[in-house]
This record gives structure tokens, C-alpha cells and sequence, in this order.
């Protein structure tokens, strides 16, 4: 069965229906999210999962995965994430599509999870910043598929100016995320 | 009823639907937002820092033993057939079977004496 999302709210008449740009970009990002994995460990298991037909993410329009940041615009992070391997995050953050959201999957990913160690990052939110994080040690893929919904979620729902605010630009300075 | 200009729609269709694509690409390219910061425009290679030229020269030490291994390969996969026909083919099969080493060992005495095999000269 073929479901179409809902139009926007708008003003509709005969032969015509007009809304904000806001809201119709927004529906059109919300529901083609393109999804660059990252992912390292067991969290990526069940993220394969989400992917595979029991689960079958792409009927949320995430049919596409990208193995290369530059048409992605969803960073799925699944697994842990060592201090050497940062840098590396961070520069596939760098490289991706704008506008751009970062899904972290599983303890390790949000907070390093059991590896409280020298060597493991204490989640990926010290080098790249995190819109949704999804708890779980790993998470099932109902819960990863919950955490694409809310991405979903903040790009239907996101202001075509706020990646131009004064507030974001100082986020992404405080990641020292190069601006143009 | 069946005159060319009955097509007329359908042309039009066709042109709407083209234009309506081109259209849509195109603005998404000049109005979508970009961010061209020298850390995006550098060359992808898996988020790790890349390091020299793709394009160099490569010995052809690695080519030459990698032909060498596909012939031998070969060889030897001709006697998988002919260990499962042993009998029935008799004398007969092994002087062809003689033949065909005797050929393969010829050549590679040849890339011996030629060095090919030497890996550290």
C-alpha cells in the first residue's frame, strides 16, 4: 500500500493551494533523508537490521544509503568511536551535504557506554554536534527507527534560517567546525 | 479523430514534465544551501587525511607475479579434469598431459633466467 504524506497546512481553493516555503522544504527533507552509516560495532548489527526487510527503513524515504558523505545528510553513528577515530568523524561531518543531522545509536556513541576508557571517545558530541541520540545497549531497531522519526521530526519542523542564526554559528565555532 | 495534432497534449505533457524536472534541479542547485570550506573540498577518502598522489608508478614486479600466478593457476586447474579422467585416457593422455607441462615448464625457465621472479633486484 502506497502512502502519500499529508500536504502542509496552507490556504487552499479551487485549482489552487498556497504555503510557506519553510514548510514544504521541510517536508520534502523530512522524508528524504539520505543516510551516510557509520557505523563501528554491534550497534551497526542492529543497524543493518533497521535496514533489512523486517524492519525496512527505507519506508520512512531512507532508501538510500551513501557510503560517501557528499550526497548524505544524515549521519548515522552506530557504535563506539575511539579518540583516534574522531578526527575521522568529524572530517566525514565536515564533508557531507548541507543542511546536515547526526543520529547517535547506542550508549557508546552517546556517551561512550561501558568503555570508560582512556582510549574511547565519551560520546561523539565532544567532536561533531548530535540532534538526536538513541539509548540502548545496542538499541533494537525499533528504537533506531524512532530516532530517524525525530530526525525527521526537527527537519520537517527547522527554519530555513537556522543554520544562519548567530546561535548555531557559535556552536558549530565552539566544534571548531570551519564556516565559510 | 486520428490526425497529427491529437498528439498536441501529449507533447505538452512531455514537455511540462522535462521542464518541471530541469526546473526543480536547478533551482535546488542555485538556491540550496552550501557551505564550500577547504575541509569539504578536499578529495574523500573515508575521513582519514589523504597522503601523496593517487597516480604513481607502481613496479612491475607486482604485475609480472600476478600473470605469473594466473598461468600456473591455469595450469593447474587442467589437472583437476584430467586426475578425474586418468585411466580412460590412458598413455595417450598422459603424453598430451606431458606435452602441455613440458611447454609451461619451458616458459618458466625462460622467466627465470630472465629474473623475473627476483623480488629484491
Amino acid at each position: 500500500m502506497v502512502k502519500i504524506v499529508n500536504s502542509p497546512e496552507g490556504l487552499e481553493g479551487q485549482g489552487f493551494f498556497a504555503t510557506s516555503f519553510d514548510k514544504v522544504i521541510g517536508l520534502a527533507r523530512a522524508n528524504s533523508l539520505w543516510p551516510l552509516p557509520f557505523a563501528t560495532s554491534c550497534c551497526g548489527i542492529e543497524f543493518m537490521a533497521t535496514m533489512g526487510p523486517n524492519y525496512d527503513l527505507a519506508r520512512f524515504g531512507s532508501e538510500r544509503m551513501s557510503f560517501s558523505p557528499r550526497q548524505a545528510d544524515l549521519l548515522i553513528v552506530a557504535g563506539t568511536i575511539s579518540k583516534k577515530l574522531g578526527p575521522v568523524l568529524k572530517k566525514v561531518y565536515d564533508q557531507m551535504a548541507e543542511p546536515k543531522w547526526v543520529l547517535s545509536v547506542g550508549a557508546c556513541a552517546s556517551s561512550g557506554g561501558i568503555f570508560d576508557t582512556y582510549s574511547v571517545l565519551q560520546g561523539i558530541d565532544h567532536v561533531i554536534p548530535v540532534d538526536v541520540y538513541v539509548p540502548g545497549c545496542p538499541p533494537r531497531p525499533e528504537q533506531i527507527i524512532e530516532g530517524v522519526l525525530k530526525i525527521q521530526e526537527l527537519a520537517k519542523n527547522e527554519s530555513l534560517r537556522r543554520r544562519d542564526s548567530a546561535e548555531y554559528k557559535k556552536m558549530l565555532e565552539s566544534y571548531n567546525i570551519e564556516q565559510q | 479523430m486520428n490526425n497529427p495534432e491529437s498528439y498536441i497534449p501529449i507533447l505538452i505533457q512531455i514537455g511540462f514534465s522535462i521542464g518541471f524536472v530541469v526546473l526543480a534541479l536547478t533551482l535546488s542547485q542555485i538556491l540550496g544551501p552550501k557551505k564550500k570550506t577547504k575541509n569539504k573540498l578536499e578529495n574523500f577518502e573515508c575521513g582519514i587525511v589523504s597522503d601523496g598522489d593517487a597516480r604513481f608508478p607502481v613496479s612491475v614486479k607486482y604485475f609480472l607475479s600476478a600473470i605469473l600466478f594466473v598461468l600456473f593457476d591455469v595450469e593447474v586447474i587442467f589437472f583437476y579434469p584430467y586426475a578425474v579422467n586418468f585411466k580412460e585416457m590412458g598413455w595417450e593422455g598422459f603424453a598430451a598431459v606431458l606435452t602441455f607441462v613440458g611447454f609451461f615448464l619451458a616458459g618458466f625457465l625462460y622467466v627465470w633466467k630472465k629474473g623475473a621472479l627476483e623480488w629484491e633486484k
